[in-house]
């Protein structure tokens, strides 16, 4: 079935008492999982809702990646650590922990052939991981703050990681060497000594033709939330920037996360200004502004989409009661007719 | 040489010590009267009288810092946070993990829990908190370094008693109320004073030749005139000469590069290492304000540079107090205008919150390692020993030596040093 964001609908909500981080379907598109303020990751099993505790880590969980064969999770520690989990074991253990960083790990990806694994956060270090023993392969040095975002290329010769200050760098994944930069200092400010925005997320068009980077920018106040969302879209054969995504004039907010479909289309996801205001997931084709917005009353920074193509998991946050649910939820919207 | 005390003329002696007297709690507070001791050449005499000078020094954190990030952290609670909970260097005490120095500075400090101040206005919060009392459109009342300068003021003080430490620039402030302006602040950024170089073809005779005409003009003037106006100019003035006069005090680069390194290579390293030589030199109150900390967006990753920024040079500073032996005559307070909600808002920030927050505090006459009050799980609401900023407000003074309950008189009025219906938070006293 093709996916017609126009027809966005809820299908599935799945309750949790605190807020949560981040969400991913496994490969196999059985579970979801949702790490939590709690410092748990929650399985549903889909679409039957059982729902299952991964509790290990001693803080927040930052990001989730699965091996290639959906047989494993690893679960990115705020607490330095990455643990490796059987994803469908009834009761899951960590099989490895592994203090992999100095501070948050932010950011994982999988190679596309499923051997490496890359890590990164806060002490700007990119670090390459065999997914199948969690033992060191290299680390990537050469990011001046902290590293937000990973993406690996389809065709495995190459990582990504974007950063705080907005660079984002091309590596050599055989080698570590870095190859080249992509320029999103348009996505970082500097104002009132607090440095804002980032390349929250990386994502790679369909067609390998333009690298796409989310965050944020015109930022008068970055404490006061008077920013706007901006998706840079840049031509990956030049590196040059090509053209950006927004939304109309004095939104203000943050895309924390923006991916391509399959067919082509991008979403991203961004909190609306002003309390109680909501979220929207935003869809665009190759314009500026979006062709579909799709409305939700409790906020959330992530999601992630479906192997399916048509399902897209969001991370709600638990809200003040005043402005929405006092619990966090994974909720799921379906791009299709309702059934 | 230009004359060190002035025009030595009566009109410039203002407001001294008639409140000593009356306001010490004992001898020891007799010999803080002592001050200015920029003027000493040889170091272990300065480092003896130093010693024994009563001081204050206020880290202003801006903005509102959360206390769950700091000193009262919730790991684990609904709305606790990513960041854990780490041990200090006094067991059973354990702050956020954004601070590591720091914690192992603790059994230099001790933690009040338990602040409710009602007012989370960033308009009227850091007034409350530098005046202990509320303003009212009838009254304004001094700010503490106001207090403790005029409290600690001698006849014998060279330097600004009462000093802002900041990036934006120097100047007077007014936020020495009803006290006047020799005990108004004076901001300082690190550098010498602008303008501090005498003009090159300016000779000493030339200077103190016009000068001592100066002088002769304001008595002139002043005879049978005795106003804020003129207090105001003749201090400025007076204070200007001094600033000149010992212009390298301010000047952090005098210190040794080896220090300059420790305390680090930022703003705030710089500020906190003038802090000391300020303190050393004998200025009686110093405040250093910090950062933002509105962090109504992304709070967490906000704090990482914030306080990652913070930690180290604080906790370098009151090593050096206390190994310089300093620290027991000097106060030393951490503070911000009110905490935050344990609640996060939809971009992961946290919304003011006055009702229940903390503030450290250590130096002087502070118990050691003490931990006072406490809230409840989340961090929402004080379960245990309110407290609130009037009291604060007598705290430092007593912690210094000074009698809270003291006056100041101005223009013939009592005017109390501190809010008479309240009282010091005794847990926190030696």
């Amino acid at each position: 079935m093709k996916a017609d964001p126009r027809q966005t609908h809820v299908a599935l909500e799945f309750k949790h008492p605190t807020s949560f981080i981040t969400c991913r379907f496994d490969p196999k598109g059985r579970f979801v999982f949702g790490s939590a303020h709690d410092r748990s990751v929650i399985r549903w099993e889909l679409p039957t809702g059982a729902k299952t505790t991964l509790a290990a880590h001693d803080s927040w969980v930052g990001d989730l990646a699965f091996s290639r064969d959906g047989e494993t999770l690893v679960t990115a520690g705020y607490d330095d650590t990455l643990m490796w989990w059987p994803v469908a074991a009834e009761a899951p253990q960590p099989a490895r922990k592994v203090t992999a960083h100095e501070g948050w790990i932010r950011a994982l990806a999988v190679s596309p052939d499923g051997e490496l694994l890359a890590s990164a956060g806060n002490d700007r270090v990119v670090k390459l991981w065999r997914m199948a023993d969690g033992s060191f392969v290299r680390a990537l040095e050469g990011h001046e703050s902290h590293v937000y975002s990973l993406l690996f290329h389809p065709s495995g010769q190459s990582l990504l990681s974007g950063e705080l200050k907005g660079t984002i760098h091309q590596w050599d994944a055989a080698t570590g060497k870095r190859e080249r930069s992509f320029d999103a200092k348009k996505l970082y400010t500097n104002t009132y000594a607090v440095d804002l925005g980032g390349a929250w997320s990386l994502a790679l068009s369909p067609d390998g033709k333009h690298l796409t980077a989310s965050g944020l920018h015109k930022t008068t106040n970055p404490l006061g939330w008077e920013h706007e969302p901006l998706i840079l879209k840049f031509d990956w054969e030049s590196a040059k920037l090509l053209s950006t995504h927004g939304l109309a004039k004095n939104e203000r907010g943050l895309f924390p996360r923006a991916r391509f479909h399959p067919d082509g289309f991008l979403i991203g996801g961004s909190n609306a200004a002003g309390f109680g205001a909501g979220a929207h997931l935003f869809f665009w084709n190759a314009e500026e502004l979006p062709f579909h917005s799709f409305k939700m009353r409790e906020t959330f920074f992530e999601f992630d989409l479906h192997p399916d193509g048509l399902q897209v998991a969001i991370a709600h946050q638990a809200m003040d009661p005043r402005a929405g649910s006092k619990e966090g939820m994974i909720r799921i919207v379906r791009m299709s007719a309702k059934l | 040489m230009m004359d060190a005390d002035g025009c030595g003329s009566a009109e410039h002696r203002i407001a001294r010590r008639q409140f000593l007297g009356s306001l010490a709690l004992g001898a020891g507070a007799a010999a803080s009267g002592l001050g200015g001791l920029g003027w000493f050449t040889r170091p272990a005499m300065a480092r003896h009288f130093a010693r024994d000078q009563k001081r204050m020094i206020v880290f202003n954190l801006q903005g509102g810092l959360s206390q769950l990030e700091s000193w009262d952290p919730k790991p684990g609670t609904d709305g606790g946070g990513p960041f854990r909970a780490i041990r200090t260097s006094v067991p059973g005490i354990h702050i956020s993990e954004l601070l590591p120095h720091t914690a192992r500075q603790m059994h230099h400090l001790a933690l009040l829990r338990s602040l409710n101040t009602k007012d989370n206005s960033h308009n009227t919060g850091p007034v409350l908190m530098a005046t202990g009392r509320q303003p009212t459109p009838a009254a304004s009342y001094p700010h503490i370094g106001a207090v403790v300068a005029k409290a600690f003021d001698s006849e014998d003080r060279s330097l600004p008693g009462h000093v802002r430490i900041q990036s934006g620039g120097g100047g007077r402030n007014l936020d020495a109320a009803y006290l006047g302006p020799r005990y108004a602040s004076i901001g300082v950024t690190g550098k010498p004073p602008g303008d501090a170089n005498p003009p090159p073809d300016l000779t000493d005779e030339s200077a103190r030749l016009r000068d001592d005409f100066r002088c002769r003009l304001n008595r002139r003037f002043l005879a049978g005139r005795d106003t804020a106006e003129t207090d105001a100019y003749v201090q400025s003035y007076e204070m200007a000469k001094e600033l000149v006069r010992q212009r390298e005090i301010f000047d952090v680069t005098k210190e040794s590069e080896k220090d300059q390194k420790r305390y680090g290579q930022h703003a705030f390293g710089r500020h906190c290492l003038l802090a000391r030589r300020l303190l050393e030199a004998g200025v009686t109150f110093a405040q250093i304000t910090h950062g933002e900390y509105d962090t109504h967006v992304l709070n967490f990753s906000v704090l990482l540079q914030m306080l990652g920024e913070f930690d180290g040079p604080f906790a370098t500073f009151v090593s050096d107090l206390a190994d310089r032996g300093m620290l027991d005559s000097t106060l030393v307070v951490v503070l911000s205008e009110f905490g935050r909600t344990p609640t996060l808002n939809a971009v992961g920030g946290r919304e003011h919150q006055a009702g229940a927050w903390s503030i450290c505090l250590g130096g002087a006459s502070i118990v050691r390692g003490a931990v006072v009050g406490k809230t409840n799980e989340r961090g929402s609401r004080v379960v245990e020993r309110e407290a609130d900023a009037g009291q604060l407000f007598h705290t430092y003074l007593r912690a210094l030596g000074l009698r809270s309950s003291g006056h100041f008189t101005v223009g013939g009025r009592k005017m109390p040093m501190a809010d008479p219906a309240l009282e010091p938070i005794q847990e926190l006293l030696a």
